[in-house]
């Protein structure tokens, strides 16, 4: 572990710079660069916004907000984009850098910590956009919101180790990239999201809180929608299964490692 | 002090039945493999500190997957790669470029990677441009390149720091013979800075120019390691070598390693070089007249014959080679008992230096199909320039010069 870190601080410059090239890659070959990274989220909430602030404008709790129904989307949507993108970009990571890998000697763990470095600027970047678009909704973030910040990181290193595992796997099991997105759909679907957890039947919500992501996305829902600080417990719980994962994926990529470069 | 040091280095790729058996192997349930493919047994090597070693063999001999762990891209199943110094490794063409960024975009990514820092990428960003020579092509992204556009650039990369190894893949048979000249320029004097050299090829002529050892791999073996000319002439046997026929390499008087191989149907019963009176010699002037007499007997019937011949100079560069094929007198059915002389008769249009003749007997244009003996190192003989203007190099194409003292306008 220690030998890890060490080498992730020899190429410190370099991943800083592979991550100002991952974001910067926007900007070369599409007219709109990084307006992307908003865009495309942001439609997602103007299409459900549209199609279901109607059904359910009435049921979000604890906003006065006309719009609360879309502040309540984009809040969710915060969560749930950095947790998939971290996850997404993970599980593909070793595949589609199989070139450098087979080419070149360097310690191989500085690649999905770029990635999970690039997500988590574009995270930035979008929480910012919306911090803007709540402004302009009337509805000023409050000082909770802050705890986002202890948030991101921590949503990351739970991404990055469920990601870092199936992307172990996926160099050998191609299917695991295939699969995510499926799963990743339903799971999107089971989560809070689109809808208020108010509509759940009592029954089932016993069930719904050990979807680790319906934490993450209610601890955001809190923060940003109702502006109080919640309770720790869940995200922690997260959290720690997060370090586990990450310890975990670590070791099987240490297992791995010799027989990746033989299949890539 | 050995500055490579490849010890007991096996490995094999292994198929599953079901990938998932393989990933149950890393949480220690270890499920035999359905099959594995050894591609490396036993290797064990040393280089010492500027040495330049060609890797040589067939292809998927496993030089490549050697490089790769002596590199460390692949990691040996057993056994150890000990280096002492820097590496640097142009395996397979390319550096592992990203096609959609710029050449300049990958250079700094690659560098990167290769653990450079900022400050010292950019002090050597311009010699790169510089060295690769491809114009405006250096900001525009690597898709856009032809493969030796792509060769310049990794080249030029793996070689913007001097290394204290150097690990070249094949790479430089595909640049354009201008940049081949360049980057051996830079090679060599690499190598004269204290370079080791590790370089697979399988153009003679660059491993007998480059290297002064020569390892052959052959079925995941070392299979002979020695001066290039002695592995390669052994190399080249091993490549003709059918079933049934022998090979050996006798060490001659002078001390010169001889390798003779093939399959026996048809032998050498005498090699002569002889002068204008038919006379025996070793040694040659420049614009002689001499002949090569080649007397061979026919132990099995043989539907086709062909004889040829090659001269080669110290390094084992070719010089001069033919067959009969080529000059449209195959014999053919041959049966045994027979006896033939073959007599080449040629002008010494060769400079001045030592050269030897290699002679085969083999079916068609080349020795490859059927291989009935092949000597390498047959004679030796000397050139020596006395009569006429002195000259470089091993073709004699003596010049007519003319000088004209221009009257120009300066001059009015």
């Amino acid at each position: 572990m220690k030998d890890l870190l060490v080498s992730l601080w020899a190429y410190r410059h370099f991943l800083l710079n592979s991550i100002w090239n991952d974001f910067r890659a926007r900007f070369v070959r599409s007219r709109l660069g990084a307006a992307w990274i908003v865009f495309q989220p942001l439609s997602q909430v103007l299409i459900y916004a549209f199609i279901l602030s109607n059904l359910l404008s009435a049921k979000v709790p604890g906003i006065e907000n006309t719009y609360g129904y879309a502040i309540y989307l984009m809040s969710g949507l915060l969560a749930w984009n950095l947790f998939s993108e971290v996850l997404d970009r993970c599980i593909k990571v070793f595949v589609s850098n199989a070139n450098a890998i087979k080419k070149v000697n360097f310690p191989r763990v500085t690649l999905p910590i770029i990635e999970v470095g690039a997500a988590i600027t574009n995270n930035i970047i979008l929480l910012a956009v919306m911090v803007v678009i709540f402004l302009i909704l009337g509805h000023p973030p409050g000082w909770p919101m802050l705890l986002i910040f202890l948030m991101i990181p921590l949503i990351a290193l739970f991404a990055m180790g469920i990601g870092l595992f199936l992307g172990v796997v996926n160099v050998f099991i191609r299917d695991v990239e295939q699969v995510t997105p499926i799963i990743l759909q339903v799971l999107f679907w089971l989560t809070p999201i689109v809808y208020p957890s108010t509509i759940i039947p009592e029954k089932y919500m016993t069930w719904m809180r050990l979807n680790p992501v319906f934490q993450l996305v209610d601890f955001y829902h809190q923060v940003i929608v109702q502006s109080i600080v919640p309770s720790f417990t869940g995200v922690l719980i997260v959290g720690a299964i997060g370090a586990v994962a990450s310890v975990v994926a670590l070791l099987v990529f240490r297992r791995a490692g010799p027989d990746m470069v033989d299949v890539l | 002090m050995s500055i490579v040091r490849v010890d007991k280095i096996s490995k094999s790729f292994k198929t599953y039945k079901s990938e998932w058996h393989r990933v149950l192997g890393w949480i220690g349930i270890e499920i035999a493999p359905l099959t594995e493919k050894t591609i490396l047994s036993d290797v064990s090597f040393e280089v010492e500190a500027g040495q330049a070693i060609g890797l040589i063999g067939q292809n998927g001999a496993g030089k490549s997957t050697l490089l790769k762990i002596i590199s460390g891209t692949m990691q040996a199943n057993t056994g150890t790669v000990e280096l002492n110094g820097r590496v640097s490794a142009l395996l397979e063409l390319g550096m592992g470029f990203n096609p959609d960024m710029t050449g300049r975009a990958n250079v700094w990514n690659t560098a990167g990677l290769m653990g450079f820092s900022k400050d010292q990428i950019d002090d050597v960003m311009a010699d790169i441009e510089d060295f690769a020579e491809i114009g405006t092509y250096f900001d525009e992204p690597i898709r856009t390149y032809s493969s030796g556009m792509q060769v310049r650039l990794a080249f030029s990369v793996a070689t913007a720091f001097r290394p204290d190894i150097l690990i070249v893949d094949e790479a430089l048979s595909v640049g354009d013979a201008y940049f081949q000249h360049k980057s051996f320029a830079r090679i060599r004097q690499f190598q004269e800075q204290g370079t080791t050299l590790l370089l697979v090829s399988h153009d003679r002529a660059s491993v007998a120019s480059l290297c002064d050892r020569a390892l052959l791999i052959h079925d995941g073996k070392v299979a002979k390691d020695g001066d290039p000319e002695e592995v390669l002439d052994y190399y080249n046997a091993i490549v003709a070598q059918r079933e049934g026929s022998r090979l050996e390499q006798v060490k001659g008087a002078d001390g010169r390693v001889r390798t003779i191989s093939g399959t026996g149907e048809a032998t050498i019963e005498n090699i002569q070089l002889v002068d204008e009176k038919g006379e025996d010699v070793d040694s040659l002037l420049v614009g002689d007249k001499a002949s090569i007499i080649i007397d061979l007997a026919v132990h099995e019937p043989i539907p086709e014959l062909v004889v040829g011949y090659m001269i080669k100079d110290r390094l084992g560069r070719a010089v001069f080679g033919t067959n009969s094929f080529h000059t449209k007198q195959v014999i053919t059915d041959l049966k045994p008992g027979e006896t033939y002389r073959y007599q080449y008769d040629f002008d010494v249009k060769i400079g001045h230096g030592n050269y030897s003749i290699q002679v085969a007997l083999h079916q068609a244009d080349s020795h490859i199909a059927k291989n009935y003996e092949w000597r390498d190192l047959a004679l030796t003989f000397s050139v020596a320039n006395t009569k006429y203007a002195l000259f470089e190099g091993t073709s004699w194409i003596p010049p007519k010069l003319t000088i004209e003292r221009q009257m120009g306008k300066e001059t009015k």
